[in-house]
């Protein structure tokens, strides 16, 4: 027996626990992915299409096989398994051999003792294309006589919506078409693996930085021609992912590369080359029609949507299906016609991005509700109060809104909170729009207002089979959780660890490896890791919890069922018993796992209806901005925003949630772009696709909304992506409010404000 | 005069490292971390725009993927791991741990070094002052708010422990 | 391949004589970027890191002399922050602190971008740039040095030894226009240096060409319509008038960075202002 311990906070579920890994991140001691070497470690290069689209004729190897140091190449005849790997549809070459069909396609990987000398090799090897005119246009992709440059067609997916009325009209029509860029996750640890070879070449272990180790361990068997057990992958640390993580890229290449020289192989992307090796976000153009009411509700919305997928399928379909679903917004409509389309071209491979779809159709129905408060008079707030979705609401795809959905309550507490001061005489130059450049005085800058409000769906969705597996052990006081959760910033590790010490009442929570020597806990996207594998460790925790309720109920006599945890202790309610979970666990060691699944969801019929997503979280942003109206330079002064979060479980990690994707909405709103032309990526540099630094942050004003999903396994929601979807509309509209122009796209340039 | 770019010596966080059979154009960020084993340096861009790989030499800080490591011969170089023990991190380790400044932590050593670079010649710099001195330090992962409180909350923690 | 680290400004002239294909490396941000990139691969190098001679300021009279080893660090905010406004503002916006720490004004001369921060100051102060060899030392002013994109006068064996240009009395700025806020390579930049003892105004644009462009024009059409002997603020009908001879004046292209439309608009705006900065 113990007596009552310190009033000391503990690190439990509601607290701002802090990282475990935090302190060895700033002393540069933390292993990432790239920090891995081995003795006699060799390292891999890739060749790339210099083209968007040929037919390679031949590769000519021989020249580079006998440089000095050069161990192996590799071409697609040398892979032992499948050519081909995708996430949904396995249509991307491991390596390109009759066509490659984007800028950057690899060709083929090489080995050799130096970097230099691998980017020798490759210079060396000799590939003769004849080069093909790229299909670079949606429009040309959708147009049936154009030829298919792929045997899988031009057409990813076309998803029909119809739902409600087709016919119904309201007093007013309101028009826009609205274009996104395409963004790139620019995560900063680039690409980075280790494979280690067994000795007897009958299996591989690869230290990775991915988003799903499971997923590339089912993809890289298949390529390998190996079972699944003996390729073993284990997380090398990931420096950020944001969906770019969720393909496969040099996993395939470097596991071959160590199996046929028989020594590790570490290969490591430049960022110049990370631009081709990942999926990026979808450019598309989106056209809204709103039926209205003169009162200014929502009436019917028709419309089509086209991403531009780039030459492989990677998730383009799920993203379409993610982008029409969401197409209505947060707000009430019962009737809707609406087609999207996912198309194949010889641009770059677009797939998973923060936000997944959502993003594009956000753009645009942000764009429709500023159009339909000045249609009907009103202001941004009052049509989007007019028209918020509420709890039991039906969406377009005729799927109930079973979450909690506190879509005004969003709106109204973003509205609450304070505005900036306006800039002054006194306010420092860096602060204006082109900051150290020092174009713009007072008098040049106009302040504009604009407002964003989205909903997102949380996990997978069209009856995808998802779960996420944890095991928890415990032994003399002392919690140790396995999991194959990908920790990829976002600090799964120290939610693992709050919540075993609060189901269990330990203080010491260990982290086992995390590898694919237990299940799969799914990908860490789609904002579902806090449900799944969240719900996972819960799971896990609180079996083992009964497990030694069991244990202290036998040893003195009582009901386990009387048994509660109260801190660190064990108590009898019924009785006077109070035991330290250290002590009672002493000499015995527990050990259980659980599967957490989500509840079924269904695919979509051909006009789009089924119960398709498992749930939905909400969230409102207020951007303020300084516009140099005559430059066309842009300084984000203020995001406001409030979320709906379920319950915040680490208020600490769940604001840098909100202020890093505020951060990267902020991004597409006004700089980060890829720019293709043709088919060629001409900004393939930290120089020329410009992310936001430090004195482009906008000061963040967040307000939780707490109000607990009862679905959600500890009551809380997904918070990862709503942060990044809404706030790029809200700049924009904020743009357009200070300078009067209409504007179309998103990334916003100089030149579409001021010519 | 001439250094054979094969064979040179740099001192590092005060000791001198004997680099072997280099090729000349190895960056300093490369032969830190792939010859030396200083793993705290971090590369992502390779052209300066990130900061990740940011250490001192003589007390300035740069981005060790532009130096080219033989011509930084006769330098004091110093790394994230030359500026406080492993058993005891500094004060700007630990307010970045408690701020929440680290997610996924790529950008955290250079952010570490270009803080203590800062606060050693101004010490209790404005806002903006530390805005515009981490500008070159890219961080995707937390939109800065969280860096900026770490960096406040040292300067009042070394003001109060002056007065 | 070899590479030298030569201790004096002699023995550095020597080396580069005998190895005409050297590479000079001073801060090393745009050579390290080229070799990084596999746009260049090094054979021989010379450092100039421990160079003293390079690293020195004189100040004669009226006229300075800067060493062409000097970081912009130190024009931006340290010990040369007070020669001139438009350089310490032009150099306050080169990259990051780390780049501005270690690249070097001589640097921008060598690669000679024409998006190069400072060459548009040092193209508005006349700056008259030195080079030294074996056989001896010769003076080149700034628009005779600037030949084209990434081309400039300096021989093989030639050293850029210091950058000379005079005290101004009068209003010097600089401005450039980035999509971000910070560390940005300038899509379009304007220095204006108003001398109102010689009555005129200098104008230079950056990125805006394939090499700094001076608006001699424009300076010439300004001095032949305004009193500029004093700082008396003009009309508006002057200075956009100003500004639409300046953006004429400019040769811009269209690239990944920007539109030539813009770039040109950009340009008379920043002239306009500019030039309202000086007049007040």
């Amino acid at each position: 027996m113990t007596t009552r311990t310190t009033n000391k906070q503990r690190d439990v579920l509601g607290v701002s626990a802090l990282r475990p890994d935090g302190i060895a991140k700033t002393q540069g001691t933390f292993s990432f992915s790239s920090d891995y070497t081995a003795d006699n470690m060799l390292w891999g290069a890739t060749l790339r299409s210099p083209h968007p689209y040929a037919r390679i004729i031949s590769i000519d190897i021989s020249a580079a096989i006998k440089i000095d140091g050069v161990e192996t190449i590799l071409v697609s005849g040398d892979v032992p398994g499948k050519l081909t790997y995708g996430l949904i549809a396995s249509d991307q070459p491991v390596f390109a051999s009759d066509y490659v069909r984007y800028m950057g396609e690899p060709i083929a990987a090489v080995a050799a003792d130096h970097p230099e000398t691998c980017r020798r090799a490759l210079d060396a090897i000799v590939v003769h294309y004849e080069v093909m005119a790229p299909l670079t246009s949606i429009e040309d992709a959708l147009n049936p006589n154009t030829p298919s440059i792929h045997p899988d067609g031009n057409v990813f997916r076309h998803q029909r919506i119809l739902h409600g009325d087709a016919n119904a009209t309201g007093d007013i029509i309101v028009e826009g078409e609205y274009e996104i860029g395409m963004q790139d996750q620019a995560f900063l640890g680039l690409e980075a693996a280790l494979a280690y070879p067994d000795s007897d070449g009958a299996g591989v272990e690869l230290v990775v930085a991915t988003q799903w180790l499971h997923e590339d361990q089912n993809q890289i068997a298949d390529c390998l021609a190996m079972p699944k057990e003996k390729v073993r992958l284990q997380l090398g640390g990931v420096g950020g992912a944001f969906g770019a993580r969720e393909d496969i890229s040099l996993q395939v290449h470097t596991c071959l590369l160590a199996l046929r020289t028989g020594r590790p192989v570490k290969m490591q992307y430049t960022r110049e080359e990370s631009f081709f090796g990942h999926v990026h976000r979808h450019p598309g153009v989106i056209a809204l029609k709103h039926h209205v009411t003169n009162e200014g509700r929502i009436v019917k919305i028709e419309g089509t949507m086209k991403l531009d997928g780039g030459a492989y399928a990677s998730t383009s379909s799920a993203v379409l299906i993610n982008g029409v679903t969401h197409i209505q917004g947060p707000y009430k409509c019962a009737n809707a016609v609406f087609d999207g389309y996912a198309v194949r071209t010889n641009n770059p491979p677009c797939g998973a991005m923060r936000g997944f779809g959502v993003v594009q159709a956000c753009f645009a129905h942000e764009g429709q509700m500023d159009k339909i408060a000045k249609a009907v008079g009103k202001s941004p707030v009052e049509v989007r109060l007019l028209n918020a979705m509420e709890k039991g609401d039906t969406l377009i795809t005729g799927q109930a809104v079973e979450s909690v959905a506190p879509v005004a309550r969003c709106i109204r507490e973003t509205d609450a909170l304070p505005m900036p001061e306006p800039l002054s005489h006194g306010s420092e130059i860096m602060e204006f729009p082109g900051g150290s450049g020092r174009t713009s005085e007072l008098h040049n800058i106009k302040r504009g207002i604009g407002w964003g409000v989205s909903i997102k769906n949380l996990m997978y969705s069209e009856g995808f089979d998802d779960s996420a597996e944890a095991r928890c052990t415990l032994a003399d006081g002392v919690a140790t959780i396995k999991f194959a959760t990908a920790e990829v910033g976002q600090g799964f590790v120290v939610l693992a660890q709050q919540i075993a010490r609060t189901v269990l009442g330990v203080d010491v929570v260990v982290l086992d490896r995390i590898d694919t020597e237990i299940g799969s806990a799914g990908s860490t996207s789609a904002s579902r890791q806090t449900w799944m594998s969240g719900g996972a460790v819960d799971g896990a925790c609180r079996l083992v919890r009964e497990r030694l309720f069991e244990h202290v109920a036998h040893t003195h006599g009582l009901d386990p069922l009387q048994l509660v945890i109260e801190d660190t202790d064990i108590v009898d309610t019924m009785g006077p018993l109070r035991v330290s979970v250290s002590e009672a666990s002493k000499g015995v060691k527990i050990v259980q796992t659980f599967l957490h699944q989500h509840r079924k969801t269904e695919e979509l019929d051909e006009n789009g209806q089924g119960n398709c997503h498992v749930a939905f979280a909400f969230v409102a942003h207020r951007a303020v901005v300084d516009v140099d109206v005559e430059l066309g330079l842009v300084k984000v002064v203020q995001i406001a925003t409030a979320q709906d979060v379920g319950r915040s479980l680490n208020p600490l990690a769940l604001l840098g949630q909100i202020e890093g994707g505020i951060a990267q909405g902020l991004g597409l709103a006004v700089m980060e772009e890829i720019i293709v032309q043709n088919g060629i990526v001409k900004n393939p540099s930290f120089t020329d696709y410009l992310l936001p630094t430090a004195l482009d942050a906008p000061d963040v004003l967040f307000i939780p909304i707490e109000e607990p999903d009862p679905q959600a396994p500890l009551g809380a929601k997904g918070v990862g992506e709503p942060p990044c979807i809404s706030v790029t509309p809200a700049i924009v509209a904020a743009i357009r409010d200070a300078t009067g122009v209409d504007l179309k796209r998103t990334p916003v340039r100089p030149q579409d404000i001021c010519l | 005069m001439s250094t054979s770019p094969e064979m040179y010596s740099l001192r590092v966080n005060g000791t001198e490292q004997h680099v072997k059979d280099a090729w000349i154009g190895e960056s300093l960020l490369y032969v830190l971390r792939e010859r030396l084993g200083f793993m705290g340096a971090k590369g992502a861009c390779e052209q300066g725009e990130c900061g990740s790989c940011t250490v001192l030499i003589n007390n300035d800080a740069v981005c060790s993927c532009l130096v080219m490591a033989a011509s930084a011969i006769d330098t004091d170089i110093t790394t994230v791991e030359g500026l406080a023990t492993t058993e005891t991190p500094n004060d700007i380790q630990q307010a970045f741990v408690t701020e929440g400044a680290v997610q996924c932590g790529f950008c955290t050593p250079g952010l570490i070094v270009a803080v203590h670079h800062l606060l050693e010649t101004n010490s209790s710099p404005s806002e903006i002052e530390v805005k515009e001195a981490l500008s070159g330090n890219i961080c995707r992962c937390t939109g800065y708010g969280r860096i900026f409180s770490a960096v406040q909350l040292v300067i009042s923690q070394r003001e109060k422990s002056v007065s | 391949m070899s590479i030298f680290s030569p201790r004096s400004l002699p023995e550095a002239l020597e080396i580069a004589n005998n190895h005409p294909t050297a590479r000079l490396l001073a801060g090393g941000t745009d050579t390290m970027v080229e070799i990084n990139f596999r746009h260049y691969e090094p054979t021989d190098i010379i450092s100039l890191r421990h160079v003293r001679e390079l690293q020195t300021f004189e100040q004669t009279g009226e006229v300075y002399r800067v060493g062409s080893a000097i970081p912009y660090r130190e024009f931006e905010n340290g010990s040369y922050a007070h020669i001139s406004q438009a350089l310490s503002e032009a150099a306050r916006t080169v990259g990051s602190p780390q780049i501005r720490a270690a690249g070097t004004i001589g640097g921008n001369l060598g690669t000679c971008s024409p998006a190069g921060d400072t060459l548009p100051v040092l193209s508005a102060l006349d700056a008259q740039i030195e080079l030294a060899s074996v056989n001896g030392t010769r003076v080149l002013s700034i628009h005779d040095f600037m030949l084209g994109v990434k081309r400039n006068a300096r021989a093989s064996n030639e050293i850029i030894t210091a950058i000379n240009f005079s005290k101004i009395d009068g209003y010097q700025g600089y401005a450039k226009v980035g999509v971000r806020n910070a560390m940005v390579i300038s899509i379009a930049s304007a220095c204006l240096v108003h001398d109102p003892k010689n009555q005129r105004v200098a104008i230079a644009l950056g990125a805006v060409g394939p090499t700094i462009i001076r608006c001699r024009e424009s300076e010439a059409w300004l001095s032949d319509n305004t009193d500029l002997s004093t700082n008396s603020p003009i009309s508006a009908d002057i200075t956009n008038e100003f500004a639409r001879r300046v953006s004429a004046e400019a040769r811009p292209i269209t690239d990944h960075r920007s539109t030539a439309e813009y770039r040109k608009h950009a340009v008379g705006v920043l002239a306009q202002r500019l030039l309202k900065r000086a007049m007040q």
